[in-house]
């Protein structure tokens, strides 16, 4: 009998990864097919409609829903490098989007300041960072000094701000002239990105510049380096001298800002007003964002990217073959668990190991 | 005596095991005969743990075959796992105690056994672990969990263990590592004991006192080979070193007599907890001078750990004073020490010393990332990063493909040379020269091989010749007595005396290790 | 409040709360053997649609359990392949569960219902209350415990067995070993590897029931979004319950009862005004509370903390 073992890589492959995301992709691609197929479809036709779609004729709406995707996978990126497990993107980006509304509809009232983008974009900035951070920051206090596991209350805190969101906006911040349907007031004018064409706001600048800024912090600091030790071994970290409580804090407000600007910029770039359809996902898919791109802030805009297009390809499908826009879900799910499983590959090497001799068991 | 023409109980025939860049086991030849006690003897990194390990089918060899006593012929086994092995009656007392802390005593002695009825019955099960108990005198409670014994105590479990399945083939993995001399020799006697009813015992060993002692026959591992299988009755301490290392060894190492300075550490009556929240340090207090080596000796578990995570300011104290050049530093963060030129080889490389997954170059600058030249202001400087652990590399001769190597991938004694350069180096850098810097080093040669154990104590002499106030942890007398102006014992975590090294008696250490002599 | 209403209430509460025992105990067991699977979610979800489906086109809800067990033991046998075999990160992988579950519990949503059709709205077979004779008539508990689905039932043998296998039973002695030290259980022979591989499946398969029992007995039929969080609340009870069967039991009650005042507050919403989406968070702000009290409990009694070697990979022959 011949039976294949892993054995450990002495030297990481360094472009091996790629190879990987690309297998993984053409996988989930096979497996979506089975769906298609099953849903009726012609499999071939759909994927042909989902990349035009995405890369072609709507690769404006690609660019759209990348930018929140941006902020959020950087988000997890941040927090993740420090095996600090911030699941709680998508409640950060809601409670930002809140604070954005909030600063856009009622600050103007309360203080008299130039009526310009230029004032007004930075506040609202600010808030939705204060605000997402905010948010991060109670778990990672529980997390720093009770050990309270931050999984669990990280996604809680997603339930509890996006019902709250619900509530402001169906009921608080309700607009009275809105003839009933849910929905706050439009913000102002002078507190909307600028956008460039068709739907494309100035927001994926702002992403860019973000990703730019964390690479950064992460590979050229003193922070980052604290980080780095942390996420490998936080007893050495607190060896070599490192404030774990300090890092654990910093690295969340950090990762709870990140997801507090993605809320900002649908805020302030698409949709205007607090309604239903901020919390549609965007912070749950910073996860698959963040760990595609290996954790890695330039990474993470080409697969924000490339997920925004599966998104766009899905809202397509559903549009005009009437198929279920949750294949774009389902086919980036299944990326991530191909990827997860074929990353072995960059780590180990498979060798086929024959047992030593052929011999019968002794009686 | 031992029957010289008793039957062979298992053999192993050109056992060959290799791991991804290291050939651990080359061809070994070894055979064990019934009622005998067989030593294992080599260096760390020899292979005895390896060849052993295949034995108990926690390995698998490459090459090779194993032939077992059956049905009194000798046939080739397979053993692809431990069960195979405990089916065929081999069983392992490794060094780290295959022991579930959160489980009794009995409930441990059945694990993995498949003759154990689906529904426990317990009280049958503690009976026949007391009559096990009393007929091979290892006295131990079946009810008790394993968190609540002392490290003696798990011992016998683990030997109880191996005898509850009905092994007559016993390997022990270094047993006496963790146990004082007294203990040890009681030990021989319960070996001595099985023996006789008819087991075959595997003692694996470095320690050649012990294996004249104890054994009735040796096998000599070195870089994987069998070099010799000897009787001990025709040998020597002497013959056996040699075939150990490849070449006459000196059991001395030159000490120049010490120059003593200030005093730069001083506890005072300081007591601490451990990990569970139970008392690990029991108002010690000791002083250690400029120039000066103090040894800490002790059982494993007895607050060495402790103690040298409280004067490195990683563990709380509870009561007591802990000063460094007469500065109170007792509650200052671990960063505070580290500014005062505390400087700490800690015992676990991969767990506290090193973060395994990142670059050599990231890990020589632990002590020193925020700080001019390594950094500037928030920004690091790569440029001076490396060029930082190029010259600790150099200077240290630390075998390393290159800076971004991932210091996992180093070999033990690799790992220790970096850590002990980075560590002396921050030491002098924060003292500046001018006042002595304190080094911790716990366990600072364990699992290294002679080359790097020789590199490692000079590198400790040529530090206290220079001034450094050093604190050494050890679980290996000779290597205290060799290095130290001062020995003191921790049991229980009391320091039970402090003796000269130069007037110490090993007698009287062992008793005040075994907690039966405070002076 | 008079009796009836408190008899109404915690009736309501342990339907609500079976689900949960079941998804719990499922994970209970998949984490005391070290994997940790926070696919929970997912496989909730895909064992609450795809059960539905099953009995709604076989016309028996209880093949819709078995399919949604096997499901869930699918859904577990994958996490097992990922985390085991090819020693993918635990906490992602079962993160990745979740996110491909619920797409895939969506679209199938829209796509296994009658000629291709949605099961939106749709009505299937569904477990109804069955009276216990005799027992059901004891006051105040008779009407709670013993007038409830088949399901409920099921959950207190599923209650009793769980307690049993884990704590007086050799395999039992095994689940526990190998998830606080694994080197140890397989230096005496306990097949770590298979048994991690079993008890994923199992406690996919428990977990897959939890999801069925709310599509075909608490909430019948099907609507997305269905599982709401539970999954999630799944993994906070497990904490709360210091991985015993037993006192997952308490901790879904409270849960469940929280459900329950949430209904009784929403139909009667008259003199209390309190929105229903600040009523929703209830359960959710409670799971934080409950996570950070059992923190600051365990942290003064070792033993009954997680499992020692939960979530870490082993592998017999890498040597650190």
């Amino acid at each position: 009998m011949i039976h294949l073992k892993f054995e450990k890589r002495l030297e990481q492959s360094r472009y091996s990864f790629v190879g990987v995301l690309v297998l993984s992709i053409v996988l989930a691609l096979l497996f979506g097919a089975l769906l298609l197929a099953y849903a009726g479809a012609n499999p071939f036709v759909a994927y042909a409609e989902m990349a035009k779609s995405a890369f072609y004729s709507d690769w404006k709406e690609t660019l759209v829903k990348a930018t929140p995707l941006i902020f959020t996978g950087l988000s997890v990126t941040v927090a993740f490098r420090m095996r600090f497990w911030n699941i709680g993107a998508e409640g950060q980006l809601v409670v930002g989007g809140l604070a954005a509304a909030g600063a856009a509809l009622f600050l103007p009232e309360i203080v008299t300041l130039p009526e310009s983008p230029w004032v007004w974009i930075p506040i609202m900035m600010t808030a939705s960072i204060l605000a997402g951070a905010l948010w991060a920051l109670i778990p990672a206090l529980l997390k720093a000094f009770l050990g309270v596991n931050e999984i669990i209350t990280t996604l809680m805190f997603n339930y509890i701000a996006i019902f709250y969101y619900q509530f402001l906006y169906t009921d608080a911040w309700k607009d009275p002239a809105g003839r009933g349907f849910p929905g706050s007031a439009r913000i102002p004018s002078f507190t909307k990105l600028p956008r460039f064409t068709g739907r494309v706001h100035l927001g994926i600048v702002i992403a860019v510049i973000a990703a730019i800024l964390i690479w950064v912090i992460m590979s050229k600091t003193r922070q980052g380096y604290e980080f780095r030790l942390i996420g490998e071994n936080p007893t050495a970290a607190r060896y070599a001298g490192v404030n774990l409580f300090r890092n654990i804090i910093l690295v969340m407000i950090l990762s709870g800002g990140m997801a507090g600007l993605a809320g900002f910029s649908e805020i302030s770039g698409v949709s205007f007003k607090l309604q239903q359809g901020l919390a549609v996902g965007y912070g749950f898919t910073g996860i698959i964002v963040a760990w595609l791109a290996r954790l890695n802030p330039f990474g993470v805009i080409l697969v924000a990217l490339l997920l925004a297009g599966l998104l766009v390809g899905g809202d397509e499908l559903q549009m005009s073959m009437q198929l279920p826009a949750a294949v774009g879900e389902v086919l980036q799910g299944m990326i991530l668990l191909f990827v997860l499983g074929a990353d072995i590959f960059t780590r180990y090497r498979l060798r086929v190991v024959q047992p030593p001799v052929a011999l019968t068991s002794g009686d | 005596m031992p029957d010289t023409s008793a039957p062979i109980a298992v053999e192993m025939r050109g056992i060959t095991k290799r791991f991804p860049g290291v050939l651990a086991n080359h061809k070994v030849d070894f055979a064990v005969r019934v009622g005998e006690i067989h030593a294992l003897l080599g260096e760390n990194g020899a292979g005895k743990s390896t060849l052993m390990s295949v034995l108990c089918g926690l390995y698998q060899q490459d090459e090779g075959k194993i032939l077992l006593a059956q049905k009194r012929e000798l046939s080739p086994v397979q053993i692809h796992s431990p069960s195979d092995a405990f089916d065929l009656g081999i069983g392992m007392i490794h060094q780290h105690f295959k022991l579930i802390p959160t489980q009794t005593v009995a409930e441990n002695m059945i694990l993995g056994l498949k003759d154990t009825p689906f529904n426990l019955q317990m009280t049958a099960i503690e009976n026949r672990i007391r009559d096990l108990a009393d007929r091979y005198r290892l006295e131990v409670d079946p009810r008790a969990y394993i968190w609540q014994l002392s490290v003696g105590e798990r011992q016998r479990v683990e030997i109880l263990k191996v005898l509850y399945r009905g092994a007559n083939i016993l390997i022990l993995d270094e047993p006496t590592a963790v146990l004082t001399p007294q203990e040890a020799d009681e030990l021989g006697a319960v070996m001595r004991n099985m023996a006789s009813e008819g087991k075959a015992l595997i003692f694996i060993s470095h320690k050649l006192d012990e294996i004249m002692a104890f054994a009735d026959r040796v096998t000599v591992l070195r870089s994987g080979e069998n070099v010799a299988t000897v009787e001990v009755s025709n040998s020597s301490k002497t013959e056996l070193a040699q075939l150990m290392v490849g070449r006459p060894v000196l059991f001395t190492i030159e000490k120049p007599p010490s120059q003593l300075g200030d005093v730069v550490v001083a506890m005072e009556k300081v007591s601490a907890l451990n990990d569970k929240g139970l008392p690990a340090l029991d108002n010690v207090s000791l002083e250690i001078r400029s120039g000066e080596i103090v040894g800490i000796a002790g059982v494993a578990g007895n607050g060495q750990r402790e103690l040298a995570e409280v004067v490195t300011g990683l563990r709380p104290t509870t009561t007591g004073r802990i000063t460094i050049r007469n500065r109170d530093m007792t509650h200052q963060p671990p960063y505070q020490f580290i500014q005062q030129g505390v400087a700490h080889v800690p015992g676990d490389r991969l767990g506290m010393g090193l973060a395994g997954n990142l670059p050599v170059s990231d890990n020589m600058i632990m002590k020193s990332y925020n700080r001019e030249p390594i950094s500037s202001g928030i920004f690091l400087r790569n440029q001076m990063i490396r060029t930082f652990a190029q010259n600790l590399v150099k200077a240290f001769q630390v075998l390393t493909p290159n800076l971004e190597t991932p210091a996992r991938n180093l070999s033990g004694g690799n790992q220790q040379k970096a850590i002990l350069a980075r560590e002396i180096t921050a030491g002098k850098n924060l003292t500046k020269g001018d006042e002595p810097p304190f080094l911790v080093t716990v366990y600072p040669t364990r699992g290294l091989d002679v080359g790097a154990i020789e590199t490692v104590r000079r590198e400790l002499l040529e530090q206290r010749a220079q001034g450094v106030a050093i604190l050494l942890i050890s679980e290996q007398l000779d290597e205290l007595l060799a290095l130290s102006d001062r020995i003191a014992v921790l049991h229980g975590g009391e320091i039970m005396g402090i003796v000269d090294a130069a007037e110490a008696d090993i007698e009287h250490l062992g008793l005040m290790m075994a907690g039966e002599l405070h002076i | 409040m008079n009796a009836d209403l408190i008899i109404s209430i915690l009736s309501i509460a342990l339907v609500a709360g079976t689900s949960l025992v079941f998804a719990t105990i499922g994970e209970i067991i998949t984490e005391r053997s070290g994997i940790l699977n926070l696919g929970v979610e997912g496989i909730m979800i895909m064992g609450a649609v795809i059960g539905f489906a099953a009995a709604f086109h076989s016309e028996s809800a209880w093949i819709g359990v078995v399919v949604a067990m096997l499901v869930g033991g699918l859904l577990g046998f994958v996490h097992a392949f990922l985390t085991i075999t090819l020693r993918a990160e635990q906490v992602v992988t079962g993160l990745a569960l979740t996110i491909m579950g619920t797409g895939l519990a969506s679209f199938l949503g829209q796509e296994l219902g009658p000629e291709g059709g949605a099961l939106v709205g749709l009505t299937g077979p569904r477990f109804t209350e069955i009276s216990i004779p005799i027992l059901s008539e004891i006051p105040i508990i008779g009407p709670i415990v013993f007038n409830q689905d088949i399901l409920v039932y099921l959950m207190y043998v599923v209650v009793i067995a769980a307690t049993y296998f884990l704590y007086h039973t050799r395999s039992g002695l095994h689940l526990r070993a190998i998830g606080e030290s694994p080197q140890t259980a397989d230096a005496m022979g306990v097949d770590v590897f298979r048994l991690r591989y079993l008890y994923t499946i199992v406690g996919g398969m428990l977990i897959g029931l939890g999801g069925a029992h709310l599509s075909l007995a608490y909430t019948p039929g099907w609507s997305e979004n269905l599982t709401g969080g539970r999954g999630w609340i799944v993994i906070a009870l497990v904490i709360f319950a210091s991985w015993n069967p037993w006192r997952a039991v308490v901790g879904a009650l409270l849960f469940g009862g929280v459900n329950a005042i949430q209904f009784r507050m929403q139909a009667s919403s008259t003199d209390i005004a309190i929105p229903a989406t600040l009523l929703n968070m209830m359960p959710y702000l409670l799971t934080v509370v409950i996570a950070v009290l059992t923190t600051w409990m365990q942290r003064f009694n070792k033993l009954i903390g997680a499992p020692a070697a939960l979530g870490l990979p082993y592998n017999r022959e890498e040597r650190h």
